[in-house]
């Protein structure tokens, strides 16, 4: 053997090591089942091979607009209350389109100005209009509600991961999906019961505190109104909630209590399941920040004889008269079960979500499916990867042993790389494997039938070689670019499985121009190397 | 061995048979779309909800129809998936059925409606969580475990419901056959609280009308950008008229393959439309490799006629195009004959797609290289050219 040659034998070895370790990693035994517990470690598969549950998530982002417009609204009032500035009204004339936009109406005209600086100091983040009959409009800022709205999906990817890593489940995937369509994308693998983890992301978990005005309840919402003759007082509203005391307590009932609450969810700072020190029954205990704790004392002390709803997602969870100024506890009582006042609890302890959330897609492979898949998508590969090898074989006698040795190592380095960065391995992705002995042996087609269309027009083996892979290389690029420029754009628009499938046949490729290129070639040059000059070659 | 040696076939010579049967292919392709089974669009693209059920005897449609009427899932179409002898049936709701503000309200009524005649009070043991099955047996103990109950439960119950899952496919016909899994007292325990109905849903399948829509426009636009790119790629390594060849030939293929799915009726879901961008990568393989011949051939015989050179570039790859077209569909058909239902719709549009292309790289492709130079040629012009050579080309053949 030549140095040359003998450096490119020790390059694919060393090549071939590294990925070897990129499949089994070291092993700790030799047998079958020790190096396929290696390779599984390794190479992991996805949801449909191993079961688990895919979603996709809109993130209603308006809901965090509309709570941020809620709060411009308000900080605008104060402040025309606080600079004279006469209105009539402060609207939003569509909060579920336009949920930034803000109309105030009836400005004298003489204010303009003074309010055209209250709004530049204040809420900077609006541009203002004049409209017409001295009304203004208020519209955010495109970049401002792009940010307020990229924030809220990045608050509630946040929000659903602290949630989802308390429960346990392994290795799950929460991220950003689709590009500006506000989606979230999350894959649990494993978990076998998707609808409480289902609801458990989904819950808003916003606590509030508020005042509860009226300290009974109605039965609808007619009652409520009637009970103040058709007009609620002002900065009140009506909420639907339990019905606390009353004789049918599973029943709706309708609160009417304060529009600003007291505290608020970022007011607290831990949830815990207690049981209630008289029926036993389980309850969750909060503890506020020690900011929230002021103002939680601030308001029970200015309220003394008054009664507070504490609200969870717009829902009155519980009314009770204040004794006397509290500190920076409550208790939420519900009739749940355990598991019920287990989950209040985690989600109120993984913060509030910012915006609600709607479930665009679901799938759920079961474990069964999964194992099913690994089962016919080995069977195919094998079966596939077989014929391949053999027809080489017996096409090709001596060449056919190359095409082989090179197929394999072509495998190997594929699945090595896998292994290496972590890529998932999804059913289609087997497919892609698949797909790759079958296409990457092109290549090799490719160089042997131009050798052996050299040596039938008289040319000597090794120059017949060199020939037939000058001739074939321009061809195999070509090749390979088009069959990976679609792989690439199929990574871009693919989702999951799909994605799976593109890494794998790009990589396979890539790997292929190595294999069926650099180690065939090695392989010829080896075996010419040891003929006599004159001697024939074996391709058949 | 060799199948082909010198063959010497006269292909555009037979161009007009070619076109014929392109077309019959083609035009039965789009009527099927236009008037008969349109472009049947898979879960993914329509939206809707798919329950797949594996049943623990052969499944009666009629009675599994009359379950779902009864809870008001009156439209809901029910086919066999897969081999007969799986007892597996597709459960198929449209988009308003199951109606977007609940998404996985249609889910849960075919497993309620399938529910029929569960004993009063007791769990379904072929369709519970690992979880639900390890708080029944912490509950009733059976094993009388002291500190480690929790550990130990988890675990007996995990290998129950592997067992059913793993081995038994996702249906438990008798809770007798846990005997082999797990302790008879932990089988006792569960007779107590479980049944065993006769069905597990094995997969269940739910998108909303929002994404299938945008699914839709994406897969479209995937399909156009990797035809642009093609033609791009083509057009900058040989001239811009081989790539418009074989972007029309590419464009033929995904036509019959399309077609091919509207008139056998099957579901395009996003993996075929997979398996067809992966075919407009390769179906262009068979088609560079013959224009690179015909590019090396119009150097060496610069006298000959185009039609001639192409039809002798046709014959000399012939061998190279019969024989990978052949080891791919080979591997194709493995997929397609072994790979399971999972991926039928992926390897049929492969195993179509693969013949197309091969076929279509012969009979479109270069037939249209030579059409086009025959109009330039009646028009006066000069005959098409090829770019230089590659400087690598060049290397390559003074190291001779």
């Amino acid at each position: 053997m030549n140095k040359n040659l003998r450096w490119k034998v020790i390059v694919i070895v060393v090549v071939m090591l590294v990925f070897m370790f990129g499949i089994f990693g070291i092993p700790k035994s030799l047998s079958g089942t020790g190096l396929l517990a290696a390779m599984t470690d390794r190479i992991h598969l996805g949801l449909d091979l191993k079961g688990g549950t895919h979603l996709i998530l809109q993130v209603q982002v308006n809901d965090a607009v509309n709570a941020d417009s809620d709060r411009g609204i308000e900080r605008l009032k104060d402040d025309m209350r606080s600079r004279k500035i006469a209105y009539n009204d402060v609207i939003k004339p569509d909060p579920a389109n336009n949920p930034d936009k803000i109309v105030i109406k009836g400005v004298p005209p003489e204010a303009s100005s003074d309010l055209r600086n209250l709004i530049g100091d204040r809420l900077p983040e609006y541009d203002a209009s004049s409209g017409p009959e001295n009304s203004w409009v208020l519209s955010m800022k495109p970049q401002q509600l792009r940010d307020l709205k990229d924030r809220a999906v990045a608050q509630a990817i946040e929000t659903i991961r602290n949630r989802i890593d308390k429960l346990g489940v392994s290795e799950p995937v929460i991220q950003e999906h689709g590009l500006g369509q506000y989606q979230i994308l999350v894959q649990l693998p494993g978990v076998d019961d998707p609808a409480r983890v289902k609801e458990i992301m989904q819950s808003t978990a916003m606590l509030e505190i508020r005042q509860a005005v009226d300290k009974q309840p109605y039965p609808d919402e007619q009652a409520a109104l009637g009970a103040h003759n058709g007009v609620l007082p002002d900065n009140t509203m009506l909420m639907h909630g339990r019905s606390i005391g009353a004789s049918n307590e599973n029943g709706d009932a309708v609160w009417v209590i304060s529009r600003v609450s007291a505290v608020a969810g970022h007011d607290l700072r831990e949830a815990r399941v207690g049981r209630n020190s008289q029926t036993g029954s389980p309850e969750v205990n909060f503890i506020l920040t020690s900011e929230g704790g002021r103002r939680f004392s601030q308001f029970t002390s200015a309220h003394v004889g008054d009664s507070l709803a504490v609200v969870l997602d717009n829902k009155v969870m519980e009314v009770a008269t204040i004794k006397s100024e509290i500190g920076d506890q409550g208790v939420i009582e519900g009739r749940f079960t355990d598991e019920q006042a287990k989950d209040l609890a985690l989600v109120l302890n993984s913060g509030a979500l910012p915006a609600s959330i709607k479930y665009l897609e679901e799938r759920t492979v079961g474990p069964s499916l999964g194992a099913d898949s690994i089962r016919s998508g080995m069977r195919a590969a094998i079966v596939g990867m077989l014929a391949v090898l053999i027809f080489m074989l017996v096409y090709y006698h001596g060449a056919g042993i190359n095409a082989d040795v090179a197929l394999i190592l072509n495998l190997i380095i594929l699945l090595g790389f896998l292994g290496f960065s972590g890529a998932t391995l999804t059913l289609p992705g087997i497919a892609g494997v698949i797909l790759t002995v079958g296409m990457g042996v092109d290549s090799n087609v490719l160089i042997f039938e131009r050798i052996r269309e050299e040596l039938r027009n008289g040319k000597t083996p090794p120059s017949a070689v060199d020939q037939g892979f000058a001739h074939a290389w321009i061809t195999i690029v070509d090749t390979h670019v088009t069959t990976i420029v679609s792989a690439f754009i199929l990574f871009i628009f693919g989702t999951g499985p799909v994605k799976g499938f593109a890494v794998t046949l790009t990589f396979g490729l890539l790997a292929n121009l190595f294999t069926a290129v650099f180690v065939s070639r090695v392989i010829f040059d080896y075996v010419l190397s040891r003929k006599q000059r004159g001697e024939a070659l074996s391709i058949g | 061995m060799e199948f082909f040696r010198n063959p010497n076939i006269d292909f555009l010579g037979k161009k007009w048979y070619f076109l014929a049967f392109s077309l019959v292919f083609s035009v039965a392709g789009i009527l099927s779309m236009l008037f008969w089974h349109g472009i049947p669009l898979g879960v993914d693209f329509r939206g809707g909800t798919l329950v797949y059920v594996k049943f623990s005897h052969s499944p009666d449609d009629n009675a599994i129809r009359a379950a779902l009427d009864r809870v008001g899932l009156h439209n809901a179409k029910i086919q066999r998936y897969g081999p007969l002898t799986n007892d597996e049936v597709l459960v198929d709701l449209d988009v308003q059925e199951t109606n977007e503000a609940a998404l996985d309200k249609g889910k849960a009524q075919i497993i309620n409606a399938l529910e029929t005649n569960a004993p009063a009070g007791k769990v379904d043991l072929n369709n519970a969580s690992s979880l639900t099955i390890k708080n029944s047996l912490l509950e009733k103990d059976p094993l009388h475990l002291g500190t480690d109950a929790d550990a130990r439960y988890t675990a007996i119950a995990q290998s129950i419901v592997n067992y059913r899952d793993k081995t038994k496919g996702g249906v438990l016909s008798s809770l007798d056959e846990l005997k082999s899994v797990v302790d008879p007292p932990v089988v006792a325990a569960l007779q107590d609280g479980y049944y065993l109905s006769d069905f597990g849903v094995r997969n269940v399948e739910i998108v909303g009308p929002q994404v299938g829509k945008q699914l839709q426009t994406q897969a479209k636009l995937a399909v156009l950008y990797s035809l642009a790119g093609m033609l791009v790629y083509l057009g900058v390594r040989f001239e811009w008229i081989y790539g418009v060849a074989a972007v029309v030939t590419v464009f033929h293929d995904t036509l019959i393959t399309v077609g091919a799915f509207s008139l056998t009726n099957k579901p395009i879901s996003l993996t075929v439309v997979a398996a067809i961008l992966t075919l407009v990568g390769y179906s262009n393989n068979d088609t560079i490799v013959v224009f690179d011949r015909i590019r090396e051939n119009i150097k060496l015989m610069r006298r000959e006629k185009l039609a001639d050179i192409v039809n002798k570039s046709i014959n000399q790859t012939l061998s190279r195009t019969i024989l990978t077209a052949g080891l791919t569909f080979l591997t194709v058909l493995a997929l397609y004959l072994f790979g399971g239902e999972v991926l039928h719709g992926f390897s049929f549009a492969l195993v179509i797609g693969i013949l197309i292309g091969t076929y279509s790289s012969i009979a479109i492709a270069a037939p249209i290289l030579v059409a086009y130079q025959e109009w330039r040629s009646g028009r006066g012009k000069a005959p098409i050219s090829m770019p230089a050579d590659t400087g690598k080309k060049a290397k390559a053949k003074a190291n001779v």
